[in-house]
């Protein structure tokens, strides 16, 4: 087989350099992952396989910590990601649909900027926002912080789908005796749909592991998955941690994989 | 101002302004009740904002447009009894062929089993009901036009806009739509308002013509009208090949006028008013209203050289050098009798041009 002159595989280097990066991003993950099945109560040394620490992540001791931490996670996920893929639908139809309006480079940045700025300094102003305005710190405060920082990664998968769907679609809607309100339930959302269940996921995913964020406005006591695990590192790593973090992990890969397959089929209604 | 109940489209001192750019000036007309009226120009004229203007996805800046009496300026395209076949189709990618031709009279409040009877009706007319279940996506090219056509029919419309829906098809598909169209069109009475660059198509569908150009209406008029009877100079240089000559009027009767070429060349053509002696104007000689001959028989013939001939299948296309190489293009129709009037190339010939062929035109 002839290979292309400039195919970047035949650049010096590129195995190496490949095989180091996987490396990196992969094998503490799959190192984690192995050692959630380990019969033994060590992190370093094989003794066999056994299903012993997922029972004692449910059964366990730290179970009851670990229980209440999930739930206040998933809930706090799934509402912190409705209604910032809501607000970002929104947000996307202005941007897009709205026309060229004043301020619209400036709008989109403000969307977006938040993706830029450092995590720890988001932590620390909205603290001192809620301590400024007297809000008295638990899980509402996580939830609203969830919220603020879903918004722009919810947006740009939204924004990304409705770039792609013209606007003669809605058009023909109306032409054909649709409402505004019509065209908008019955041609652009289903045809935003996948965009919408992607920005939905993404906020989900980031919603459910944010750590700095939440341990700085989470009140005393109050504890999610992310915080819990951190809480429980701090005495020493034990397996039922890896087990806990090889679920969540899984978790996540699903999601994605989900994702996929959505903004995938959303191209097949595409003409 | 009165309004004439049974045009279709009155156009009434409409213009369109975005800024300090006018797409439109001033343009006044009438589309007739039951008629297949076309607007034809190049890109940018302003036929499609125009036909956006009656659809209602354009503001109008000045001027009304009345749709069969009714203005309809206040109303959205909702609310408009009309329908419009988009340039892409814009067929409703989430929904199948059939959910897409009811969508329009769901719209309007009928029940579903009533839209969807409706719907498939009008497939059955576009000859589409086996692809009811498909999506758009796996239709071709010709199928999704068809069902964008339906779609647009459905809701029965009083007036169908259609914006140059055949300019996605091939050659041969475009024929057949064409006569497809017009056969519709007279089946179902609805008045059609179609948008085209394509001047063979025009000719080839529409009961009237409306040539534009840099926003404004140049003609109006039937196909026979716009071809043989050009209004000014951009309307003959447009539909159709020409000989576009500059010429200036010597001397005329009232019914006859003798223009001169540049090169000093004579020719007495039909007399336009609006042209004084003296005065210069544009004459459109269509090439195949000439013919070529080895000798003299009219003594208004001028002599000319053949440069080159093109062989085109139905004719034959020769290109001659006049007195001072001014340029003609002369056609000759593929036949016995026509192939004896092909010359070689570099031959001496009389060029003898038809009474009534040479259009004289002011501007």
């Amino acid at each position: 087989m002839a290979t292309r002159k400039f195919d970047v595989r035949s650049y010096p280097g590129f195995l190496a350099i490949t095989v180091l990066c996987l490396t990196i991003l992969y094998v503490p993950l799959m190192v984690v992952a192995v050692y959630s099945f380990n019969a033994s109560a060590s992190i370093v040394v094989w003794e066999g396989f056994s299903l012993r620490w997922y029972g004692d992540v449910f059964v366990g001791p730290e179970s009851t910590k670990f229980k209440v931490a999930a739930r206040n996670s998933f809930v706090i996920a799934i509402i912190a990601a409705s209604v910032s893929t809501t607000i970002a639908t929104l947000a996307a139809t202005a941007m897009i649909r709205g026309g060229t309006f004043r301020y619209r480079t400036l709008s989109f940045g403000l969307i977006s900027l938040p993706l830029m700025v450092p995590e720890i300094v988001t932590a620390v102003a909205t603290l001192i926002f809620f301590n400024s305005i007297g809000f008295e710190r638990g899980i509402l405060t996580i939830l609203l912080a969830h919220i603020a920082f879903c918004i722009p990664f919810a947006y740009l998968p939204i924004a990304a789908r409705m770039q792609g769907i013209e606007d003669t679609y809605e058009q023909a809607a109306r032409d054909l005796h649709a409402t505004k309100r019509q065209a908008f339930t019955k041609i652009l959302l289903p045809l935003m749909m996948p965009g919408i269940i992607s920005g939905f996921l993404l906020a989900f995913i980031i919603s459910l592991d944010d750590f700095i964020i939440t341990n700085f406005v989470k009140g005393a006591g109050v504890e999610t998955l992310p915080t819990a695990i951190f809480g429980a590192v701090k005495q020493g790593i034990k397996p039922n941690i890896m087990a806990i973090s090889t679920m969540l992990l899984a978790f996540s890969i699903v999601m994605v994989t989900i994702s996929y397959f959505v903004s995938k089929s959303g191209e097949n209604n595409k003409p | 101002m009165s309004q004439d109940s049974t045009n279709a489209i009155d156009v009434r001192q409409a213009v369109k302004r975005y800024g300090d750019f006018t797409a439109l000036k001033t343009i006044s007309l009438s589309i007739h009740d039951n008629e297949f009226f076309t607007l034809l120009g190049p890109s940018g004229c302003g036929k499609t904002t125009l036909l956006r203007m009656i659809g209602g996805f354009e503001d109008v800046t000045e001027g009304e447009i009345f749709l069969y009496g009714q203005e309809i300026e206040s109303l959205p395209p909702n609310k408009r009894p009309v329908n419009t076949v988009f340039q892409n189709y814009a067929l409703f990618p989430h929904m199948n062929v059939l959910d897409n031709v009811s969508f329009g009279l769901e719209m309007l409040g009928k029940s579903k089993p009533e839209a969807r009877q409706r719907a498939g009706e009008i497939l059955e007319l576009v000859q589409l009901s086996d692809f009811a279940a498909r999506k758009p996506a796996q239709l071709s090219g010709g199928q999704q036009q068809r069902v964008a056509l339906a779609r647009a029919l459905a809701p029965q419309p009083k007036v169908l806009l259609l914006d140059e829906p055949l300019s996605a098809l091939d050659l041969k598909l475009r024929k057949a739509m064409q006569l497809e169209l017009k056969h519709l069109q007279r089946e179902t009475g609805i008045t059609f308002i179609f948008v085209t660059h394509d001047q063979d198509e025009a000719l080839t569908m529409s009961d009237r013509i409306a040539v534009m150009s840099a926003g404004e209406l140049q003609q109006l008029g039937d196909a026979r009208d716009i071809y043989e009877k050009p209004a000014n100079r951009f309307v003959a240089d447009f539909i159709g090949e020409t000989n576009l000559i500059d010429v200036t009027i010597k001397s005329q009767d009232g019914q006859r006028a003798l223009c001169e070429f540049p090169n000093g060349l004579t020719l007495t053509c039909d007399a336009r008013a609006g042209l004084e002696d003296g005065q210069t104007g544009h004459m459109s000689i269509r090439p195949e209203r000439m013919k070529l001959h080895a000798a003299q028989v009219n003594p208004e013939n001028f002599t000319g050289r053949v440069v080159e001939n093109v062989y085109a299948g139905t004719h034959v296309q020769s290109i001659l050098h006049l007195k001072d190489d001014m340029k003609l293009t002369v056609r000759t129709q593929n036949s016995d009798l026509g192939n004896s009037m092909v010359f070689e190339p570099g031959t001496e010939v009389f060029v003898d041009v038809e009474r009534g062929a040479a259009r004289l035109m002011a501007h």
